[in-house]
């Protein structure tokens, strides 16, 4: 494994704005090893795939043999997806080992996250900062409950790795008429990181995509890369520094709930316990509405509003603040 | 023996380069063999075989999707004694479905050719178990071949067909998940059509009677003997000399993970890992000083190495559950003392985020779910995309063996006689034909009190949208005779029919309440299309009006993924938001919504 391709022709031009994207001085892109792994992840229906197609024909097209390998079982019901795509003069593996991937893309910041312990140590780190939270995350129903959601910020893990690269690429996508082009966005970072010729990747994307989204990924691939190129040559422009934190607001107020139910009023309807939304109501042996689960109930109110005979009422204080 | 597979040395620079996935290179393999009738019911990772196979002329090749894995089976047995080529394919689970035919067809043997390609699925992706094939082609007396990449799915598939002519035995290809969803380049051939041969008019054996069933066995095992014979020579069998400290018996994938690790080390590669070739295996194990199996799933080979007299290691440094792995081959070999240890990872110290999967925005199955969990039903669930009502937050499904085990689990669960809770039976429209029609008339023959809803959304969603005898199409997109599920439950003996939309939250509170005070068996057809196949529906999106929510986690309790928390809190609770781009416009969280906050977005 070694003669790095050359970049043939000269140095690529961006096609919006090619007056800014100067490539640093004396250091150009690394160069390709001959072969390579790219780790590609996201969740359902955000184009990994679609990636993890355009560097598997980028490499055939090198002359390389190409493995891409992924499993999409779950794919299409918002669960995680993730492509392996290995290229070299002989491949065995259709999977990347641990800690061997020369490059990790990530269509969403979590899942880049969830695969980080796959990258090697001096490999490319490139994610869209976009969030998508799962109703997984949304689920304590505890007063002041944060969202379960990873809480590291871009700073925190460009500054973590060797060579990363953390940016809303789904805006930028936008930008050009389609936030689902921010995959084609996430290419231009990685054009960058690897020396082929950019005509070569705009060939491979432009036969990975619809003829009429033609342009908004060629755009979309040469604000990445520009992105890229802007980005290597200072260092403070790696990571999208707007994000500061994904930790929930702190100082919230611990309610203290107090539910009392006038059993003479009660008919027992069955309204407040089918429309209870932590379900800690129920009817009791009398046919009385009673509280089964005192600690799942949030004072929500619904009860108290719902309950035609007024039997309900809550009383909601907020003495202690949270402490984060 | 003449079997020989044209290896891809012989002319491949003038053979054609496509870039194939396992499943795409089967089919491809399937077409060029001649094969005339084709026949699946899809499950993942098999899927995609009938699917690529639909794309070459309809001339050359009959491809159907089939009620089921069995039914499918019996097509291509029918078509086989007709004198031609035949396939099916299925998921590992589908091959249980499939059980009482193969076991019987290993007497009657093959004729025209016949091979069943079942794809395996270690590591549980998508499936219900992790059962390994292997077994079973042990169980039937047939052979297995297992290709380790795209190219030899390729090559082993055409070679299947030779091997199933020339020993009159069905042939199974096994693939795994990894396989089937890898992509590479493959070389191609020609398409060669192989001259029917005419039905096999020999009731003696096509016609398992005892006494023709007695006489059929012997042959049954002879020809494994042949088989075994043949796997000697063949070069399926490949010995790659390498160094003598260690040698390694291995196939399927497992042999690529090893090749990563060990590219030099001695190795016996099993394209066929039943029946095995005993000399060869003996030989090989005299010129190494150590005998290592690497396999993934079941102790397969080691135990048959080892009862053969032959000392090997295979399961105290490889795991027996789940996917192998160059990670796993390298610490198992490590463990052994043959290698180096791989350095320790990284610590990245990151906890990952959970992300199961969920019902999409605005799936047709999550209302019912909703309403059963309200209702407190005792719920024998089934397989598809619904089985994901069974976690949080719609958590109402208790029970999910296998394909068609509902309605019959709910009679069992009725007859038991103890349950005080209503007994409710979901199956969803594919895997009511798959397999949910026999314990419908069971219910009602045995006079069960339960009620059946049949979720149907006019697809088979959960392994991507395939059509049935439901929808109305073939798997080439003809139109054909479309079932009516509420004429078929009349003419089962079921009384009390409705069809509703799941949509309508009230409606379908207020039919299920009906249902379940019915005694006898009851059955609900919720009718409404999955939003993601045949055609993605996306309608206006919902928004949450500023200041109207209070927080209250009703529409939550829906799971909907376009539904998360927004920043805003009211009494220490999180008020919601919607994502417009993923949202469809349901209207079930404006539905469950207490004040009405919800509303169309307005342009
Ligand atoms: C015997 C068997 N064959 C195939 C499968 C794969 N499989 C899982 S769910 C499913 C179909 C589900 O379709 P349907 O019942 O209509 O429910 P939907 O996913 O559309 O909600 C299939 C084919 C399986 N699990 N078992
Ligand atoms: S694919 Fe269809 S059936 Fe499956 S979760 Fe989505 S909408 Fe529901
Ligand atoms: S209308 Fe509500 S429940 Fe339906 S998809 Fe939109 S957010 Fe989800």
């Amino acid at each position: 494994m070694s003669s790095p391709v050359k970049s043939k022709g000269a140095r690529p031009k961006t096609k919006a704005g090619s007056d800014t994207a100067a490539e640093p001085a004396g250091e150009p892109v690394k160069p390709a090893r001959a072969g390579g792994n790219i780790l590609i992840v996201g969740v359902g229906g955000q184009g990994v795939l679609m990636i993890a197609k355009v560097v598997a024909l980028l490499a055939q097209k090198q002359g390389y043999q190409v493995k891409q390998s992924e499993v999409h079982g779950m794919a299409k019901r918002g669960g995680i997806v993730f492509s392996h795509v290995r290229y070299g003069p002989e491949v065995w593996s259709p999977t990347i080992v641990k800690g061997e991937a020369d490059a990790l893309i990530a269509l969403e910041w979590a899942e880049g996250l969830r695969w980080l312990d796959h990258l090697k140590h001096e490999g490319v780190f490139i994610a869209d900062t976009r969030r998508i939270v799962p109703p997984f995350a949304c689920r304590s129903r505890k007063a002041g409950a944060p969202i379960n959601y990873a809480k590291e910020t871009p700073a925190d893990i460009v500054s973590r790795v060797a060579d990363g690269f953390a940016l809303d690429a789904s805006t930028i996508a936008e930008g050009f008429g389609d936030a689902r082009a921010a995959n084609t966005v996430l290419l231009g970072v990685l054009s960058a990181s690897l020396a082929y010729p950019e005509a070569d990747w705009l060939e491979v994307i432009e036969a990975s995509v619809p003829p009429k989204s033609r342009d908004i990924n060629r755009n979309a691939f040469a604000a990445g890369r520009e992105w890229a190129l802007a980005a290597r040559a200072n260092p403070t422009l790696r990571f999208d520094s707007s994000i500061t934190s994904y930790e929930a607001p702190a100082g919230l107020l611990q309610p203290k709930i107090t539910l009392e139910i006038n059993a003479a009023w009660c008919k027992g309807c069955d309204i407040c316990v089918k429309l209870c939304p932590e379900r800690c109501l129920a009817l009791n042996a009398e046919q009385v509405a009673v509280l089964k689960s005192p600690d799942a109930c949030t004072g929500c109110h619904i009860c108290e509003w719902l309950c035609p005979d007024f039997a309900i009422s809550i009383r909601t204080s907020h003495p202690e603040p949270v402490t984060a | 023996m003449n079997v020989q597979p044209k290896t891809v040395d012989a002319g491949s620079r003038k053979r054609k380069l496509l870039p194939l996935m396992g499943n795409e290179a089967i089919a491809r393999a399937a077409w060029e063999a001649g094969v005339k009738v084709a026949s699946a019911y899809p499950g993942t990772p098999s899927t995609e075989i009938l699917e690529s196979l639909a794309k070459y002329p309809a001339a050359d090749i009959d491809a159907e999707w089939a009620v089921n894995e069995k039914v499918s089976v019996d097509i291509a047995i029918g078509a086989a004694l007709e004198g031609v080529r035949a396939m099916a394919s299925m998921k590992h689970v589908g091959l249980n479905v499939a059980a009482d035919s193969i076991m019987s067809q290993s007497y009657i043997g093959a004729h025209g050719g016949l091979v069943v390609i079942v794809c395996d699925d270690p590591g549980i992706h998508s499936s219900q178990n992790e059962q390994d094939t292997r077994l079973f082609s042990r169980f039937a007396n047939i052979p297995v071949l297992e290709p380790s990449d795209a190219q030899e799915a390729y090559e082993m598939t055409k070679l299947a067909f030779d091997i199933s002519e020339e020993f009159d035995t069905p042939v199974i290809v096994r693939s795994t998940t990894r396989l089937s969803h890898t992509r590479s380049v493959v070389a191609v051939g020609e398409r060669v059509t192989p001259k029917p041969k005419g039905f096999v008019d020999s009731s003696t054996k096509t016609v398992t009677i005892p006494a023709n069933a007695r006489r059929l066995h012997p042959k049954v095992i002879e020809r494994e003997a042949k088989l075994a014979a043949y796997l000697e020579t063949s070069p399926l069998t490949r010995w790659e000399k390498g160094d003598p400290k260690f040698g390694i018996v291995t196939g399927s994938i497992s042999y690529l993970y090893v090749k990563e690790v060990v590219p030099n080390a001695s190795i016996l590669k099993l394209g066929a890992s039943h029946p095995l070739p005993g000399e060869t295996i003996r030989a090989f194990a005299k010129s190494v000083d150590r005998l290592l199996v690497v396999e993934e799933l079941e102790p397969v080979l080691e135990k048959e190495i080892k009862a053969m007299g032959i000392a090997c290691e295979g399961k105290a440094f490889f795991p027996r559950l789940g996917e192998l792995s160059p990670e796993l081959v390298r610490a198992g070999l490590a463990k052994a003392g043959l290698i180096e240890a791989a350095p320790p990872a990284r610590a990245i110290d990151i906890e990952p985020m959970a992300r199961p999967p969920v019902l999409c925005p605005g799936c047709p199955h999550t209302s019912t779910y909703v309403a059963l969990r309200g209702l407190e039903t005792r719920v024998a669930g089934d397989i598809g995309c619904y089985t994901l009502a069974a976690v949080e937050p719609l958590k109402s499904m208790d029970t999910a063996v296998c394909m068609g085990a509902s309605i019959a689990n709910a009679v069992g669960m009725w007859k038991a006689g103890t349950e005080k809770k209503p007994i409710v039976a979901t199956i969803g429209d594919s895997t009511f034909l798959h397999s949910g029609i026999p314990p419908l008339i069971d219910a009602v023959y045995n006079k069960a009190n339960i009620t059946i809803v049949i979720l149907d959304n006019g697809i088979t969603a959960m392994t991507g949208g395939q059509d049935h005898p439901g929808t109305g199409k073939t798997l080439r997109g003809a139109p054909t005779f479309k079932v009516d599920y509420e004429t078929m439950c009349r003419a089962a003996g079921v009384e009390w029919v409705r069809k509703i939309d799941p949509y309508e939250v009230g409606r379908l509170y207020q039919t299920l309440r009906e249902a379940i005070v019915h005694k006898g068996v009851a059955v609900v057809i919720a009718s409404r299309p999955c939003v993601l196949d045949p055609v993605k529906i996306k309608g206006t999106p919902l928004t949450i009006a500023k200041d109207g929510c209070i927080a209250c986690q009703s529409c939550m309790n829906l799971g909907c993924p376009s539904l998360t928390w927004a920043d805003e809190m009211h009494e220490g609770r999180h008020k919601i938001k919607i994502d417009e781009t993923s949202c469809i416009g349901c209207t079930l969280c404006a539905q469950v919504c207490p004040t009405d906050c919800i509303q169309p977005v307005t342009p």
